[in-house]
């Protein structure tokens, strides 16, 4: 069977959407060969991607769908014929279906016996049906942002569509898609290959005929093929490496077809810059690799990776523009850099008052006064473990950096440069590393900040955010959320859950609110939601050991995140037969109970011993008794796990009872004091978590 | 050093705007002269924002001076102007080589590209004052940014259709490249052919530099910027009142009325939008914009531009309606005599 290929070649493809694009072409063409009935069994699929293309090519696909054979119904027998003669109902059918009615089966139904006739449905051409289906399937590809190019608009695509290739076997498929049609040429690199069309005889020839026209067409070849040349171009610099950058990787990959790697250098004083300086300068503006010592100190060199081959002349020509250019970019900073440090940052708190941070909520110089009183109160609360003079002196010069030259050539370095700045004008080192890290976490995969002075100075900052929108009624709905706010929530819980500041979610809401009881309520709902979220996302816990355990409390994160890791231990442990069982269990005393209050029954504080009729209630009343001093005192140390291992033993007791005992009995003092019991276990028991949230298997 | 492997025969700034020039005029392009209003961006100019709209087809290209009196260093920044020039391309529709046709204007400028590497790096732009944005890229030059290539989708918060292509190259950035020169001031700008003296870009541009920087950072009268501001937007507004009256979207009932609307300054609206677009450029340069009135302010100029591009756009329409029915009451007199 012959080889599907197709390719649609682009103006350049954003780098970003390349990789998502090209797997969704594969799936949606492989999709489609199967939904038609043109592969058997496993396929091999290869697919192609650069910045002018997407390719996908499948192995041995049918020329032809095979016929289908189908039965079609037709009238009763009852209609069909009269005194054993067909009817005109039974005449029209067989003709319609082409057969004589003699050669009509009788077919059973559950509704009686009805005509039928065999019918063969053939099987359409393959490349006609690719070139009616695929024009179809690129309009549906989804883009992060498309444009419309030809006029009338007939058609959205991320970029003009240039040409397109289409192959089964050596036959060309005529998809039409942007105003082509696919025919059996493509086209080299932009100019080492020229734009002379590469005739493709057969789907096989793709890849080496584009090697040929300077294309390195798949991806993971181009990826190796510039880590290779990374390493070995460093190798001309004795001790040095280049320093690694997964992101970087893929962004030269999707900007290359024909990649090779330039080493340049530039004057070592500009070493005297921060590292955080330059790198941002070469990786982002530029797209370079840093290169370091064996130590990891960075130096005067960097790796640009090109979308060239050239001789020794062309490389000298290139390697100076990418110098003169990363020379220009690091003068500018170095002057912004000595600039900056005429106005030092304990100068520049006044000049926040020119710094709008929000129309209604004022000034940065009036954020960073609400944040140093949020701050000193919540450094208070922490009195034994964190600096409180550093949380103060870092949160007055927290935002200064906001009106220095640096931040705003490199806003990407918000908060960075301020730490920078305050560790070169001798500010405490505290402090400094506090400013340095303020906007950390950046995302639920980022570090919190390294100290506990840092972290309260992140929370007030980003509590008093939260406090200062909502309290205009700016929560995020829906997608909608232009201050960031869940970000802002999220850092708050990060930094709880992960660091080492003892501190309520209630604490920090109340301090920021300054007591507004209605924000402070708005505000602790949001903040639930975000634990939630962390909790799911971040530490992988399922929905319902999440409500099970917010249920038993959600003021402290890193207790409710502690208990939730139990939870979910012993459920998936030895004991989580007998743990899922009386999760069960409670949720059946939950339910007895809700009915009970539905009607009005009066469920009494106390069990009362001599109430107690059966063995099995005895047994469940003492035991549960017992076992709850043990649980409370397994509790009180937080060592959640021993603690849930007691309570699943009392899964034998639970069991009997049930098994035994009726509780909604009609006697009122016996049936009371049966409900008593059980409240008692469900209160007693859900202090980890309210197991009555677990789902359970088939429940 | 090694050189940018043409430097000695590089092309001095006036010469690179010939060659630029004549490449696009060979290519259909009409050349126009630099719009004579103070504009941030060649887009801003009515040849690029009001031409772009409607489906008449335009190649045009024209060099513009583009005042950012943020950006200006008092001369002292060798990568920095307060006022740099443009070359701005419009093709609308693009055609299909419009791509091959920007490399061989590179090629025509003096550089080989086998001698160099290119990228077509993703970069979107968009304005959001004058409710125009597209998709594109910056198109990088050995890691230096020489053009920004845009289609245009949206203009004054219109769809466009057909779209537009739009090439804007920084000239003094591919001078600076061409001659290989660490800053701006030091171009050449062209050689007196007697003598053989080079006149450099600082020679006839610092002074402006350092004055500009001046006036956009220390001089600039405040509280009369905006009072500048506030008769500029009124007049404009009182135009696009008037311009509401006059119905300009509907059939014109007489050819007087039809001249009448034609007459209208819609053109002089947008001017009176750009001197605004300005002046806002001018208060913030000289800090006295606040964060807070920023959203405001921009949103008064953007009703003020995207305004005049409504107008603009009914008055074309109706423009081309009254055309045609023109050409029929002209056809049916003949008949009658």
């Amino acid at each position: 069977m012959p080889d599907f290929l197709f390719e649609i070649g682009l103006e350049e493809i954003p780098a970003r959407m390349i990789a998502g694009a090209q797997a969704e072409l594969t799936r949606r063409v492989v999709e489609l060969l199967r939904h038609e009935r043109l592969l058997a069994g496993a396929p091999t699929i290869r697919s192609f991607a650069t910045p002018r293309r997407l390719a996908v090519l499948v192995a041995d696909v049918a020329e032809l769908q095979d016929d289908l054979s189908e039965e079609v119904l037709g009238p009763s027998v009852k209609v069909a014929y009269r005194n054993g003669a067909p009817t005109p109902a039974a005449v029209a059918f067989a003709r319609k279906n082409g057969v004589e009615v003699d050669a009509l089966a009788t077919v059973s139904t559950a509704k009686g016996d009805y005509l039928a006739a065999r019918r063969i449905k053939s099987g359409k051409l393959a490349s006609e049906l690719l070139a009616a289906e695929i024009p179809q399937l690129l309009a549906q590809i989804s883009w992060p942002k498309q444009m419309y190019w030809r006029p009338g608009r007939p058609e959205r695509f991320v970029r003009p569509v240039r040409w397109m290739l289409g192959l089964l076997g050596s036959t060309t498929v005529p998809i039409e898609f942007g105003g082509f049609v696919a025919g059996n040429v493509t086209y080299g690199h932009r100019v080492l290959a020229g734009n002379a069309p590469l005739l493709i005889e057969a789907p096989a020839a793709y890849e080496p005929a584009l090697l040929a026209g300077f294309v390195v067409a798949e991806v993971e070849v181009r990826r190796q093929r510039i880590r290779k040349a990374l390493d070995r171009v460093c190798r001309t610099i004795p001790g040095a490496r280049w320093r690694e950058d997964h992101e970087l990787i893929e962004s030269v990959t999707q900007l290359t077809e024909w990649p090779s790697v330039l080493l340049g250098g530039f004057e070592p004083e500009f070493l005297e810059l921060p590292d955080e300086v330059l790198v941002t300068v070469m990786r982002d503006h530029q797209k370079y690799f840093a290169v370091e010592d064996a130590e990891g100190k960075l130096l005067p060199h960097f790796l640009a990776v090109l979308n060239t081959e050239s001789d020794a002349g062309g490389e000298a020509i290139i390697r100076h523009g990418n110098e003169r250019v990363l020379r220009a970019r690091f003068s500018d900073a170095r002057f912004f850099w000595q600039f900056d440090q005429r106005i030092p940052l304990v100068g520049r708190e006044a000049l926040l008052e020119h710094v709008t941070f929000q129309r209604d909520l004022g000034s940065y110089a009036q954020k960073s006064a609400r944040v140093r009183v949020v701050a000193a109160a919540l450094a208070a609360k922490c009195a034994g473990v964190v600096d409180q003079a550093a949380v103060d002196q870092a949160s007055r010069l927290l935002k200064t950096d906001l009106t220095t030259e640096l931040v705003k050539e490199f806003t990407e370095l918000q908060g960075i440069i301020g730490g920078l700045y305050a560790r070169a004008q001798g500010v405490g080192e505290l402090a400094a590393a506090a400013i340095y890290d303020q906007y950390r976490p950046a995302s639920m995969e980022d570090r919190i900040p390294r100290t506990a002075e840092g972290q309260i100075v992140g929370l007030a900052d980003r509590a008093d955010t939260v406090a200062g929108m909502f309290g205009l009624g700016m929560e995020p709905t829906g997608s909608k959320d232009p201050f960031a706010l869940r970000r802002a929530a999220n850092g708050v819980i990060k930094i709880l859950a992960e660091g080492s500041v003892a501190l309520s979610l209630p604490e920090i809401a109340e301090t920021a609110a300054e007591g507004h009881f209605e924000l402070i309520g708005r505000m602790l709902a949001f903040f639930r939601e975000r634990l939630e979220f962390y909790l799911r996302e971040v530490k992988g816990q399922s929905y319902d050991v999440i409500a099970a355990v917010l249920a038993a409390g959600a003021n402290d994160v890193r207790d409710a995140s502690a208990r939730a890791e139990a939870v979910s231990s012993v459920r998936n442990a030895e004991e989580g037969g007998d743990f899922v069982a009386l999760s069960a269990a409670f949720k059946r005393m939950r339910n007895i109970l809700e009915q009970a209050r539905d009607k009005g029954l009066v469920i009494p504080d106390v069990v009362h011993p001599t109430l107690l009729l059966e063995p099995e209630e005895t047994a469940l009343a003492e035991r549960s008794a017992d076992l709850a001093t043990q649980v409370e005192a397994l509790r009180s140390h937080r060592d959640y796990v021993a603690a849930l291992r007691a309570i699943a033993t009392l899964r034998t007791q639970v069991d009997a009872f049930f098994d035994a005992v009726m509780v909604m009995v009609p006697e009122g003092a016996v049936r009371a004091n049966r409900l008593a019991l059980i409240a008692r276990v469900l209160a007693d028991f859900s202090r980890i978590a309210d197991f009555s949230e677990i789902v359970v298997a088939g429940s | 050093m090694a050189k940018n492997g043409n430097a000695n025969q590089a092309l001095t700034f006036q010469e690179l705007l010939f060659r630029l020039q004549r490449f696009w005029a060979e290519r259909g392009c009409v050349l126009q002269q630099p719009y004579d209003v103070e504009v941030g961006a060649g887009t801003m100019s009515p040849d690029t924002f009001l031409r772009v709209l409607g489906p008449k087809p335009v190649r045009i290209a024209y060099a513009q001076p583009s005042r950012r009196p943020a950006d200006g260093r008092y001369g002292e920044n060798p990568n920095r102007l307060f006022r740099h020039t443009q070359l701005q391309v419009i093709l609308k529709p693009p055609p299909v080589r419009i791509q091959e046709m920007y490399l061989e204007s590179l090629e025509a400028i003096g550089i080989d590209l086998r001698q160099h590497d290119i990228k077509f790096e993703e970069d979107n732009w968009e304005w959001p004052v004058g409710g125009a944005w597209g998709v594109g890229w910056q198109v990088m030059l050995d890691g230096l940014e020489i053009t920004q290539f845009t289609y245009f989708q949206q203009c004054g918060g219109m769809d466009l259709d057909p779209i537009s292509g739009e090439i804007t190259y920084g000239l003094e950035r591919i001078a600076a490249f061409l001659q290989d020169v660490d800053s701006i001031y030091d171009i050449v700008w062209t050689v007196e052919p007697d003598t053989g003296r080079e006149i450099t870009y600082g020679e006839m541009r610092l002074p402006e530099e350092q004055q500009f920087s001046a006036y956009s950072f220390d001089y600039a009268d405040v509280p009369k910027l905006w009072e500048h501001l506030r008769l500029y937007e009124e007049e404009c507004l009182a135009l696009l009142d008037g311009a509401k009256t006059m119905h300009l979207d509907e059939p014109a009932a007489s050819r007087t009325e039809a001249l009448t609307r034609k007459r209208f300054p819609v053109l002089g609206a947008y001017e009176l939008a750009l001197k605004c677009s300005h002046l806002f450029n001018l208060l913030d340069a000289r800090g006295a914009i606040s964060v807070t009135e920023r959203v405001g302010v921009m949103a008064r100029i953007r009703a003020l531009v995207v305004g005049v591009a409504g107008v603009y756009a009914a008055q074309m329409t109706a423009t081309r309606t009254d055309a045609s029915n023109a050409e029929i009451e002209e056809g049916s007199a003949v008949v009658h005599a």
